[in-house]
């Protein structure tokens, strides 16, 4: 059993590249162990590769190749799918879900749950994942509940949760981290042509620092 | 995927009637974009894998295209269609992207069910 195990969890392939890439590397680099827990192959996605490389029905195979890539170069040995499909999360049955989770949890005992905060991540899938997430904690008896760290981006987060409790320095992972949303390339392709091609402030900051908030479990 | 050809695709069309298809249909703007954009609605639907037999199924525009097949009860139409392919598996995909190559629309015909 390897120590400071690490749990990710969240709903599509390229998640785990913009929020916590510099986070997960630089957990693997002091030796701590990652699961991740990818609950979809993202096979509704609407980028579809630029130029236009894929299909509907071609996207599944394209984005799971996608995170194997972007799972190797973190360095995580331990990738979990979970067979949903993209745009669902909210309607399947989440206390099931939860229990998939808490069977997760109990096998590899976290110290640290990450996945994004409920009513604060923007697409229902995010929401619905947290959601999921918090009640596979809560049923937990409380000495055994990991820290759950989560993402927030909607409008107005700040201003109804505060400040992140957690603002993690990425910066000498910075290309590292790049390569990894690269990795993505069905779904990247046109940001990274962005970044690229002018100074984008908030990609930029977002490559160097990952920030988190703690959510009250 | 490839432009559109109207004529080819309606000689596919044609090669359908009759005989019960399973659909994927989907139009999208994407989760996202009310986050970007204030005053934005997401709005989109999609339904995989229902099955219906079109007696009549035509394919119209200049481009973007539209297609609409008409039931024995109903009908079936999509709009902003730009690009498509018979798949190794013969299955029709016809897809509308935008300028960005972001897809906003989606119509597939298959003589057998999609995966789930
Ligand atoms: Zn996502």
């Amino acid at each position: 059993m390897s120590k400071k195990p690490l749990l990710v969890i969240f709903p599509h392939p390229d998640d785990e590249a913009f929020g916590v890439a510099g986070t997960i590397l630089k957990h693997i680099e002091s030796g701590g162990s990652v699961t991740y827990v990818c609950l979809t192959l993202g096979e509704m996605g609407r980028n579809m590769g630029r130029p236009v490389m894929a299909n509907r029905e071609t996207l599944p195979d394209i984005r799971r190749r996608e995170l194997d890539r972007a799972a190797e170069l973190l360095g995580i040995q331990d990738l979990r799918r979970f067979g949903m499909r993209d745009k669902t999360i909210e309607f399947t049955d989440l206390d099931a879900l939860a229990s998939r989770f808490g069977d997760v949890i109990q096998e590899i005992a976290p110290e640290r749950i990450i996945t994004f905060y409920p009513g604060y991540a923007v697409h229902p899938d995010h929401d619905a994942t947290g959601d999921a997430v918090i009640r596979a904690v809560r049923a937990l008896p409380e000495e055994k509940r990991p820290d759950v760290h989560t993402i927030a981006f909607a409008d107005g987060t700040e201003e109804d949760l505060g400040a992140p409790d957690v603002l993690t320095d990425v910066s000498a992972y910075r290309d590292a981290k790049l390569q990894i949303i690269e990795a993505h390339a069905s779904q990247t392709a046109g940001l990274i042509e962005a970044v690229k091609s002018r100074h984008d402030t908030e990609m930029e900051e977002m490559l160097v620092t990952e920030r988190f908030w703690r959510y009250p479990v | 995927m490839k432009a559109i050809n109207p004529a080819h695709v309606q000689a596919e069309l044609d090669q359908l009637r009759g005989e019960p298809v399973y659909v994927h249909l989907e139009t999208t703007n994407g989760a996202y974009a009310s986050h970007r954009e204030k005053g934005t609605l997401s709005a989109g639907a999609f339904i995989r894998n229902v099955q219906l037999t079109f007696e009549i199924g035509k394919i119209a525009g200049n481009g973007p295209y539209r297609i609409g097949l008409e039931t024995d009860i109903g009908w079936l139409y999509a709009e902003g269609l730009t690009d498509w392919e018979k798949d190794e598996e013969n299955r029709l995909l016809f897809a509308g992207h935008d300028h960005e190559g972001r897809l906003a629309a989606a119509l597939e015909l298959s003589r057998s069910p999609f995966p789930k």
